[in-house]
């Protein structure tokens, strides 16, 4: 188990990423709401760097108790990030692929130290 | 760079570099030594929608090319080609669209060529035959004449400026104003023998019936050059029939199978397949899941109607497996199903890797590499053995060379 130092707390705002090299591997840092996400930035469909494109909210459709729709809209709270090869879609706080929640980007260890933010791989 | 998620938000990402993007791919490539392997892609495209002032001036009709000059000039505003709606990006998720603009090629260099060379060198691809984007909906054009001057200019263009720039690396399948028959005929005439030209496009969104009297002397003329014919599908969210689906995963879903499969049924129950026994014929960007839907369907309904269709000589799924597919985007779904169509297609001598690159749904050499069920044979033919039999383009090494005799695609 090795410690990888990704950045100061103080320098890695909300909402942002880091994505840093352990070996062969690359590993993808998350911050949202105040708490730290690592995953494989290998992509479970074809094998792209799914941590580095689009950090989007989660889109959900508004069904009606008559069963109607009335529309599309961006979750209040939960929040993917997107594969930029072709749109897979992963749940920030699990690493779970939204289209299919059987599918998981390999999830890694993240410490504080201070003002430092380490993942352990 | 920023791109825009939602309700506004900003998120920053790194400019658009392909070699950088396809990092990961240029790794597969190694790890599973693509080297060894001529690898081919039949489905390539670059965006000659962002080149018409270049291209227009390659037109003959003075008056159309004013037109149309003076169109590209104000790009964003006035549309030279039928557009479509269309949500490829996926709202800026497929980040290669927002940021393509951003990225950065040398002076002195062809753009297309140079991004070309990125993405092929990332995946290990030798050649790849490059299709246009906005021509695609060149069989939209509701004028006959511009869209026959349009071809003319862009297959000029494509040949006396792109081809020449890539070393070899690029081929093409130049584009037919199919609406025309004889414009179309004088194309091949014109085209058919220039370098780098394996064989010529149809786009298949139009309604045109491809077996109409009319296209015999085209189809011979292409026959009696030794070129190919693909059919490359798109969509047309305007078709009658696609206008109550309401998202673009459905249009896209349907619009690039129904557009070949209407082609498709009009080839075989007509009998060309008959009449032009030596005319290699490919499908293009359509996946593979209708292929072994449509081949039961006609059978099915040919051993009860064969006498609609005299010309035949052997089931519908007989003459489309004579035919030629290519993989993207292929639907790894269900193993054994995707191993059933093989199986049904004639996988090993009939079809060709295809990425579909730069556009949103590429697929991989890896999506035909990994495959469990391949045999070797099949790989090496798959990936590009096939490709460089029909479209005649040397290995790149001795050991590509060793390979292609190996399996039959290359004479002692």
């Amino acid at each position: 188990m090795a410690e990888k130092f990704v950045a100061k707390i103080s320098e890695f705002q909300d909402g942002d990423r880091r994505i840093v090299t352990v070996g062969d591997k690359e590993v993808g840092i998350f911050r949202d709401r105040g708490q730290f996400y690592a995953y494989s930035n290998t992509c479970v469909h074809q094998g792209g760097p799914a941590c580095e494109g689009l950090i989007i909210a989660k889109v959900e459709e508004r069904i009606m108790p008559d069963r109607t729709s009335r529309g599309m809209y961006f979750s209040e709270t939960d929040t993917n990030f997107v594969c930029p090869w072709h749109g897979y879609e992963y749940d920030l706080r699990t690493g779970e692929c939204i289209a299919n929640r059987k599918l998981k980007l390999r999830q890694y260890q993240v410490v504080q130290k201070g003002d430092e933010v380490y993942v352990v791989t | 760079m920023d791109l825009v998620s939602d309700r506004g938000r900003r998120v920053s990402v790194e400019e658009l570099n392909t070699t950088q993007l396809l990092a990961n791919a240029a790794k597969q490539a190694r790890q599973r030594n693509y080297d060894d392997f001529i690898i081919v892609d039949v489905d390539a495209h670059h965006y000659e929608n962002e080149h018409f002032s270049e291209i227009a001036p390659f037109m003959e009709n003075d008056v159309l090319r004013q037109l149309s000059l003076s169109g590209a000039a104000k790009t964003g505003r006035q549309a030279i080609m039928p557009i479509q709606i269309g949500f490829q990006d996926m709202g800026g998720r497929v980040t290669r669209y927002p940021l393509r603009a951003t990225e950065k090629t040398p002076d002195g260099t062809l753009r297309d060529v140079e991004l070309g060379y990125r993405w092929m060198d990332a995946m290990g691809v030798d050649y790849s035959c490059l299709f246009p984007t906005g021509m695609l909906n060149i069989g939209l054009h509701p004028q006959k004449d511009m869209e026959a001057d349009l071809c003319w200019g862009y297959n000029r263009w494509v040949t006396e400026k792109v081809l020449p720039e890539t070393g070899g690396r690029m081929y093409s399948m130049l584009c037919l104003p199919f609406s025309d028959a004889e414009e179309s005929l004088r194309q091949v005439e014109a085209f058919g023998g220039r370098k780098g030209v394996t064989g010529f496009m149809i786009t298949s969104v139009r309604d045109v019936p491809v077996h109409d009297n009319r296209y015999m002397k085209v189809y011979r003329a292409i026959e009696e050059r030794g070129l190919a014919i693909a059919f490359h599908a798109a969509f047309n969210w305007y078709e009658p029939i696609f206008k109550g689906l309401n998202r673009f995963i459905s249009v896209h879903a349907l619009g690039f199978t129904v557009s070949n499969m209407i082609h498709m049924t009009n080839w075989v129950i007509n009998g060309l397949g008959e009449r032009f026994p030596k005319l290699p014929v490919l499908w293009v960007e359509s996946g593979l899941a209708w292929v072994p839907f449509l081949m039961q369907r006609l059978d099915h309904e040919y051993m009860m109607r064969s006498s609609e269709c005299p010309t035949l000589k052997k089931k519908p799924s007989d003459y489309m497996r004579d035919m030629y597919y290519s993989t993207q985007p292929m639907e790894i779904q269900d193993m054994q199903a995707l191993e059933t169509t093989f199986r049904m297609i004639n996988a090993e001598t009939q079809l060709l890797y295809s990425s579909d690159y730069p556009h949103w749904d590429f697929d991989l050499p890896s999506t035909i590499y990994d495959l469990p069920f391949l045999s070797e044979k099949a790989r090496h033919n798959i990936l590009g053995g096939t490709a460089a039999r029909l479209f005649k383009l040397p290995p790149r090494n001795e050991k590509q060379k060793q390979n292609l005799i190996k399996y039959g695609n290359l004479p002692v």
